[in-house]
């Protein structure tokens, strides 16, 4: 009976598991270092979307959009899920024409996203500053969802079809023999101040759980990981900070989303406005600090484009890592060694959105061990190739 | 106290709710928070988060844990305010 050792019970981890437990495979253990929601994936945005440059995540985004229409039926757990479309925009001519460019290609693959005139964009939203700006583009298809019952839909029907998840159990070592995972170290950890360390208190000795195959979906943590492995990855966390508003009532069709400083805000179901703004530089590593200077940059961004955002007050403020790569696409596949490893990171700022169809596809690609073009596309050995796939439609 | 009373009121979570965390095996405070959402609403958490200490402490039959990880601002902020003010540092 194959075993499969899933790493991170983040979005990524538990879609594979689940996807995993329903092809059948019966022993699936998914172990996280703290508890569940603990890493990007209880802290980002929820922001679902097909607006991108490359093909394959259009054609990928589609068909996970599809998913999160139908996931409250099929995992009985309501996700607040809401399409009110994404209105992106931009201030600079070069960014301008890549809108235009994208939304033809996102045309070609069957997406209505249109570009917006002035006074389509004063129609969609009412409030918006037009000041400075250069191109819009809506597609009404795009939407958001809270991201925690998210994740907790998927536990529950992994769980039930017989799927272990363990939390606080974090992953300290490998055994290996003839380029294969034969064992993944594990050690028993407690509640800790995640936040402010970075690091999980130790609660009980290491011991080994055998395994078959392992997918490392441990996202802005992967390269530490890989690198317990001798696997050098070249993606890199990354702090992105998020806040969120005292809730308003629902006046906020689209999650906007400005190109050119990273501003982008919607409004939840629950209400309350939920945005960020990219500030450079942020501390080395893995840190999930919050930071003033994103509070006031953000507060300056967002009542510049909604100036009638100014008497609303922030609530909270929290930080968590993207998990970059240098080409925006992320890192999946088996890799050539160890040959029972399969690589599931480097999701940049939007892999919530993209972990239920891929969930799915590594699934597949675990159990029948093919490569499809899209693992030969992102695999890790496209870097040494050099054949990267860019995308630019990347918020903060 | 009856199982629909208020432990959250911001956020609308029930005694019973948050019973059911922990019935589903969410024996800490972070994964309790995540659960149920309580303490994310507008007080954030001033009314509810030592009723759910104490109701877990009960459960597990374990000391008491640390606070849920507390988020700025300390209260409510205006982003007027907010957009008025320098801090162009980190921290
Ligand atoms: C502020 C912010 C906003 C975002 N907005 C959006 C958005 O709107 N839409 C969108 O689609 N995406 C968004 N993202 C990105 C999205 O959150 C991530 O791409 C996605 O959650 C990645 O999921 P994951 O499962 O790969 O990683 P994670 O959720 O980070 O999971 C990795 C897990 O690995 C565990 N781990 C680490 N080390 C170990 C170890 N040694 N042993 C065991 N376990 C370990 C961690 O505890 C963690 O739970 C945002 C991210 C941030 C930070």
């Amino acid at each position: 009976m194959p075993r499969v050792v899933v790493i991170g019970a983040g979005i990524l981890g538990l879609a594979t598991a689940y996807n995993l437990a329903k092809r059948g495979v019966k022993d699936v253990l998914v172990v996280d270092r703290a508890y569940l929601c603990g890493g990007a994936s209880g802290r980002n945005g929820g922001g679902v979307r097909a607006q991108f440059s490359s093909e394959t995540n259009i054609r990928l985004m589609r068909e996970s959009i599809e998913i999160c229409r139908d996931f409250a039926t099929e995992m009985k757990i309501n996700v607040w899920f809401r399409q009110g479309g994404y209105l992106f925009l931009t201030r600079t001519a070069a960014r301008a024409r890549d809108l235009e460019e994208n939304v033809a290609l996102q045309n070609r693959c069957g997406l209505p996203t249109r570009m917006l005139d002035p006074s389509e964009l004063h129609r969609i939203v009412p409030e918006l500053s037009s000041e400075g700006v250069r191109a819009a583009s809506f597609n009404p298809g795009d939407g958001v969802v809270f991201p925690w019952p998210f994740i907790w839909g998927y536990a529950r029907a992994a769980k039930d079809l017989g799927v272990t998840v363990r939390p606080f159990t974090e992953v300290v070592g490998f055994e290996t023999r003839g380029g294969r995972v034969t064992g993944v170290r594990l050690r028993p950890t407690r509640l800790s101040p995640l936040d402010a360390t970075d690091e999980v208190l130790p609660a009980g000795d290491p011991y080994t759980e055998a395994c078959d195959d392992v997918v490392l979906c441990a996202g802005a943590w992967s390269p530490k990981i890989a690198a317990l492995l001798g696997l050098a990855l070249p993606n890199k966390p990354h702090r992105h900070e998020i806040c969120s508003t005292e809730p308003l009532k629902p006046w906020l069709g689209p999650l906007v989303a400005d190109l050119t400083d990273g501003l982008y805000f919607s409004q939840s179901m629950r209400g309350e406005i939920v945005g960020g703004v990219a500030v450079e530089p942020v501390p080395e590593g893995v840190n999930q600090q919050s930071s003033r200077r994103f509070l006031t940059t953000y507060a300056r961004a967002l009542v510049r484009a909604i100036p009638t955002m100014a008497g609303v007050r922030v609530l909270r403020q929290w930080a968590g890592c993207y998990d970059l790569t240098p080409d925006g696409s992320p890192i999946v596949g088996r890799v050539a060694e160890p040959s029972n490893l399969t690589l599931a990171c480097g999701f940049m700022g939007h892999g919530f959105m993209m972990a239920p169809v891929m969930g799915r596809l590594l699934a597949e690609h675990v159990v029948t061990g093919q490569t499809s073009p899209l693992f030969a596309r992102w695999g890790l050995d496209r870097f040494a190739r050099g054949e990267l796939e860019h995308e630019n439609m990347i918020i903060g | 106290m009856t199982a629909k009373a208020m432990l959250c009121r911001c956020e609308d979570v029930t005694l019973d709710e948050v019973m059911e965390a922990l019935d589903a095996g969410h024996h800490d405070i972070e994964s309790v928070k995540r659960y149920t959402g309580f303490g994310t609403g507008w007080c954030q958490g001033k009314q509810c988060v030592l009723a759910c200490a104490r109701l877990l402490a009960q459960v597990t039959g374990r000391a008491p844990e640390m606070p849920i990880t507390p988020r700025p601002p300390l209260h409510p902020v205006p982003l007027g305010v907010l957009a008025s003010l320098g801090g162009d540092e980190e921290g």
